[in-house]
């Protein structure tokens, strides 16, 4: 079969995929509304005012219209479309650059870093738990990137993010970070997205948005911590290349996981890799990987990976052990459990003095049994969560070290395309690339080259 | 990157063909997923925004509006319902119930001095908020609500909120009343009884 053949058949399957998934997934039912609680008395009896006079009306402004909404995802499928073709297609740094001030300005600091595709991830996961009715346009924001993921590898990440680009204009001075650390503190990540994803779902809040370290730079202001922490991230920012991204960022875990089965991907060189190294250093974010034998052989490999799949159950299970133990703590993330936290604790005078939850509940005048079988409902629910993401820690560190002893061999200079963000720094590092550059201004005669 | 097992005459080998039934099921099964994904939410999603507003009924006016917010001033404000006021000449969202209650700025509730009134008629008189010394505290919205009818309340005023997916101050709000609304009704108003 020829190449284009295979990508055409590729590209088939995943939109066959995808169709058959929405056919699935269209049948569940729809969230709850706003709670009525009863309003104060009107105590004071309305006077009889002059003829004449003529009450004023307070005005109530609406929202930001819908329209300019949908103009914030149409520019979103926009830059997608422009970081694709000006990383694969017309393989232009500077072009990509451009893109990354654009989008900086707009999505940072005219739209306030809000809403995010990363942190759209955690409107989707309320929304599939059945607490919240998501907005077209913040699904939206949480698809594009992702689709884009599975057939062009991350160019979201490359010029699109704001948080991303942030990092990458004041990256000055690269530093090599050693593969076990990399490895290591990526899997953070996968840490911060289980997390996310119990705290959204549950209703509890949404933690992503809460220690965003950029979107307080993006609105010049915010409270004491989070901007130390903006500043603390942007620091270390200018020394090792997209901290965020490589090691918290939750949403880079699933485009990663797009882009290492993409379609297709950035690639240093515009056709073939002739083993010349000149790129080895070229790559910040260490997503290129050198030619490679395997470090050890066949047999001593057989029995590691063996002892380590077998490990594998063993240490989901200490994960979902572990997490169910957490349970009680992250359940106190919960208003709700908050609230019947305090009123019991005033109820068996364990606390002096009203707590503003407690008052805020006996404003509501519903009983205290109400409030505690909610509270056991929500605790229930923490309960399973919390195994559940305790077990996702457990299979993610366990498959982290199934995967690092497996034997890979690698021939070529490679832009590993789960790490790569298409920042198409690389391009120029390649002699091909120049060559095909040559070759584009008419400089080098093709003839001449193949003899 | 896909084309490079086409350049020889070879057989694939067996962990070839491995990878790319790995790679293939990975790529459905992500794919899938994702439409699963849209599918589900086709149901629960909406054409309409979402907005943060405030029910005004479960509201204490623990004063955390005034700080918590990402803007400052606050993007939440007081409102009058004149609709519902009693034009109460001693009017204790005005007036400092513990205060020397004059209309000085030393007998008056609201710490900016956001709340103006004026002679209506007999012992009638009208309140106003000028929204830009408003800075959401709510020691007013308390005084009417304790003593009056509750025409003050406080909203998120949507000409001024930033609409964050996480609002920091429903996050520090302790009675929850923070709710996330369509954006073609983002009041929760209260309004004079239809009598």
């Amino acid at each position: 079969m020829t190449g284009h053949g295979k990508t055409a058949l590729k590209i088939v399957l995943v939109l066959a995929a995808i169709g058959a998934g929405m056919w699935v997934g269209s049948t569940v039912s729809p969230p709850p509304e706003v709670e009525e609680v009863e309003s104060p008395e009107r105590r004071v009896p309305r006077p009889e005012l002059p003829e004449d006079y003529r009450e004023p009306v307070t005005e109530h402004p609406p929202p930001r219209s819908m329209t300019l909404e949908y103009l914030d995802v149409g520019l979103l499928l926009a830059a997608l479309v422009l970081a694709s073709l000006f990383a694969l297609k017309w393989r232009s740094r500077a072009g990509i650059f451009v893109l990354v001030v654009g989008c900086l300005v707009y999505f940072g600091f005219v739209r306030k870093g809000c809403v995010c595709p990363i942190g759209a991830t955690q409107h989707v996961s309320e929304g599939l738990a059945g607490g919240f009715v998501v907005p077209i346009t913040v699904l939206a924001f949480f698809l594009l990137p992702l689709v884009f993921a599975l057939f062009v590898g991350r160019v979201f990440c490359s010029s699109v993010c704001p948080l991303g680009a942030i990092q990458e204009l004041v990256l000055v001075r690269p530093l090599k970070v050693p593969g076990w650390l990399e490895e290591g503190l990526g899997l953070f990540a996968y840490i911060y997205l289980g997390l996310a994803v119990l705290l959204a779902s549950t209703g509890a809040l949404y933690i992503i948005c809460q220690f965003d370290p950029f979107v307080s730079i993006f609105r010049l202001s915010g409270n004491v911590q989070i901007l130390a922490l903006g500043g603390l991230v942007l620091l270390v920012s200018m020394f090792v290349g997209r901290p965020y991204c490589r090691f918290l960022c939750p949403l880079s875990v699933l485009l990663r996981g797009g882009s290492k089965v993409a379609v297709t991907s950035t690639s240093i060189t515009p056709d073939e890799c002739v083993q010349c190294r000149l790129c080895e250093d070229a790559c910040p974010y260490n997503a290129i990987k050198a030619p490679a034998e395997p470090t050890h052989d066949r047999r001593t490999g057989k029995v590691t990976l063996g002892l380590l799949l077998l490990a594998l159950p063993a240490v989901v299970a200490l994960g979902v052990w572990l997490g169910g133990l957490s349970s009680e703590s992250l359940a106190g993330t919960h208003h709700t459990v908050r609230q019947a936290r305090a009123v019991r604790a005033e109820e068996t005078l364990a606390s002096a003095g009203m707590a503003d939850e407690v008052e805020a509940f006996r404003q509501t005048r519903r009983s205290v049994r109400e409030l505690y079988d909610r509270e056991a409902e929500l605790l229930g629910q923490f309960q399973r969560r919390a195994a559940l993401f305790g077990g996702w820690v457990g299979l993610v560190i366990g498959m982290k070290l199934v995967l690092l002893s497996l034997r890979r061999t690698r021939t070529d200079y490679e832009a590993e395309p789960g790490q790569c963000v298409a920042c198409g720094r690389c391009f120029r590092h390649c002699p091909r690339e120049h060559l095909r550059l040559a070759r584009r201004r008419g400089e080098v005669d093709p003839e001449e080259q193949t003899q | 990157m896909a084309n490079k097992n086409d350049n020889g005459t070879e057989k694939p080998t067996r962990r070839d063909l491995l990878r790319a039934g790995v790679r293939g099921a990975a790529l459905l099964s992500l794919g899938s997923g994702l439409g699963l994904g849209m599918g589900a939410l086709g149901r629960r999603s909406s054409g309409d925004g979402r907005v943060w507003q405030i029910n005004p009924d479960k509201c204490i006016q623990c004063e955390n509006c005034a700080s918590y917010c990402v803007l400052n001033p606050s993007a939440v404000k007081c409102v009058h319902a004149t609709g519902i006021c009693g034009y109460c000449e001693l009017c204790f969202g005005y007036f400092d119930a513990a205060g020397v209650q004059t209309t000085g700025a030393e007998g008056q509730l609201c710490p900016t001095g956001a709340i103006h009134r004026q002679h209506v008629s007999g012992p009638d008189y009208e309140y106003a908020i000028d929204e830009d010394d408003c800075i959401g505290c709510g020691r007013c919205v308390e005084g009417c609500n304790r003593d009056g009818n509750g025409a003050f309340y406080l909203q998120v005023r949507h000409d001024r909120c930033v609409n964050c997916s996480q609002c920091t101050i429903a996050e520090a709000c302790p009675s929850g009343a923070f709710v996330r609304l369509p954006a073609t009704r983002p009041y929760l108003l209260r309004e004079p009884e239809a009598s």
